[in-house]
């Protein structure tokens, strides 16, 4: 692994979101729309859980084998896509830089400021324990619905797999939490992101340049 | 699959209509189908809603969604393991009777008589002869005990009994570099697989479950069991097969569904 990012800009400096992680970014959030609207139309067809009816209207796709054709569709962006990010992640030093280290302590503090409304963002190019604690969480969860997607997918071929998560409905019920963990995450990301609104900006335009050298450790 | 699962509305009719009729008349009945207008008016709702995320049944985006599904259908072929067995389980797990599943109601079944029935045979087979359900049963029987996978996501174990398909097919003299086996049901039903799961160990033409005559519900006299495919992809009341090099489509292709559907 390597300290840096693929495209440095000018005078050893780059931006805080090269392009690269731009452009996988948002098409991440496409292959997630889709994913998740009509991997619902899929969990209505046959719930979970009785209590659970997702809305229609919150669906993608008219019947059961839109649903699937959608999400067959989309799984391929969702997961091409996803490995490209995480490949680019580990070899350029990203998540090195981004993500760690996670300290307990820190994150303890940064989890009272938050819930006492204190949380600084002046600096977006440090992320807050929290935020690492979310962001290094959604990746991990983000491959176990790929890995639960695929042991349900093909049960036989990759029974191997299957064997890892008990039987077919607790991979099932795996893959749903991971969704529920998602669509979680979504909601905060989304809701910072507009209530921080240059966040948003920076994922568009790549954000402030920021030095070739390690982030500094927060104290 | 619970495409129409039973209504409880007061607008089902007592008495169900002749089934010759709803046969021949299915596109008509599908055309004004009560649901369908349902789910239109909730889809042009979301359409409202979402300022245009219904997009599924533009032809445009159909056309690109199964040309994926055929690409799909490639990668299953690709990734299929032909001597990989699917897991097996013990008797005690055996669920019974079987999980139902068809285009239309339990109730709408109609039983096939034994003794009316032959297994028709046609295309790429040295030997056409139609068989007896008694000459069926008298071929090496071999028994699995395997899951059923619905591709609405439903599952349960059965214990499937019969004739392997390989076997057969051999027997027959069929042309085993072909690329389908093409199966035709007594209620109209049609699918296809092709011919590497057809020749898989796990794949038989079964007469039995849990080691009693299927009971009419669940394909009587002759179904087909394959371990590496989605429950709809084995069709029951079957009453001829083909071997063929010709695409033949499945019932449920034509209706949005992955055709090759492997497991």
């Amino acid at each position: 692994m390597h300290a840096h990012d693929a495209a440095p800009a000018a005078h050893g400096r780059r931006k805080l979101h090269p392009a690269p992680v731009r452009i996988m970014h948002w098409i991440n959030a496409l292959a997630m729309f889709i994913m998740i609207g009509s991997g619902w139309k899929i969990y209505d067809d046959n719930v979970l859980f009785g209590w659970l009816h997702i809305p229609e209207s919150l669906t993608f796709g008219r019947w059961l084998q839109h649903g699937l054709e959608w999400h067959f569709f989309g799984m391929w962006f969702l997961a091409l896509n996803g490995l490209a990010y995480v490949a680019y992640g580990l070899a350029t030093g990203r998540f090195r830089r981004m993500l760690l280290p996670l300290r307990a302590r820190e994150l303890v503090a940064t989890f009272k400021d938050a819930l006492r409304l204190r949380l600084a963002h002046d600096d977006l190019t440090h992320y807050n324990a929290v935020q690492k604690l979310l962001y290094i969480g959604v990746i991990l969860v983000g491959i176990l619905i790929v890995l639960s997607g695929l042991a349900l997918w093909k049960p036989v071929q990759l029974s191997e797999l299957l064997a890892l998560f008990g039987s077919f409905q607790n991979a099932r019920l795996v893959h749903f939490l991971c969704m529920s963990a998602i669509v979680l995450f979504v909601l905060v990301h989304v809701a910072l992101a507009l209530l921080v609104p240059r966040t948003l900006l920076a994922m568009i335009t790549g954000g402030p340049a920021v030095s070739r050298e390690p982030a500094r450790n927060p104290s | 699959m619970t495409l129409r699962p039973p209504s409880p509305s007061l607008f089902r009719p007592a008495r169900p209509p002749a089934r010759d009729l709803l046969e021949e008349n299915r596109h008509l009945i599908r055309d004004i189908d009560r649901r369908g207008v349902l789910r239109g008016t909730l889809s042009l709702g979301a359409l409202a809603l979402l300022g245009g995320c219904d997009v599924t049944e533009s032809d445009q985006v159909q056309a690109v969604l199964r040309a994926v599904s055929g690409w799909n259908d490639r990668v299953q072929a690709w990734l299929f393991r032909p001597d990989h067995l699917a897991p097996t389980f013990s008797e005690a797990e055996v669920v019974k009777p079987p999980r139902f599943n068809a285009y239309y109601d339990i109730e709408e079944v109609k039983p096939v008589v034994a003794a009316n029935w032959t297994l028709e045979l046609g295309g790429r087979v040295a030997s056409k002869r139609p068989w007896s359900l008694a000459e069926i049963e008298a071929l090496p029987q071999q028994e699995l005990i395997i899951r059923h996978i619905c591709v609405a996501g439903w599952d349960y174990i059965g214990q499937w009994s019969g004739v392997n398909l390989r076997l057969f097919l051999e027997r027959v003299g069929a042309d085993l570099s072909a690329k389908y086996i093409a199966f035709r049901c007594a209620d109209g039903y049609f699918e296809s697989i092709d011919m590497p799961s057809a020749l898989h160990p796990q794949t038989i033409l079964a007469t039995r479950y849990a080691k009693e005559p299927i009971a009419d519900p669940f394909g009587f006299p002759l179904r087909l069991r394959t371990a590496t495919k989605l429950g709809f992809k084995n069709p029951k009341w079957i009453v001829s097969m083909a071997v063929t090099n010709d695409f033949p489509d499945s019932f449920y292709r034509q209706q949005g569904y992955n055709w090759f559907s492997g497991i």
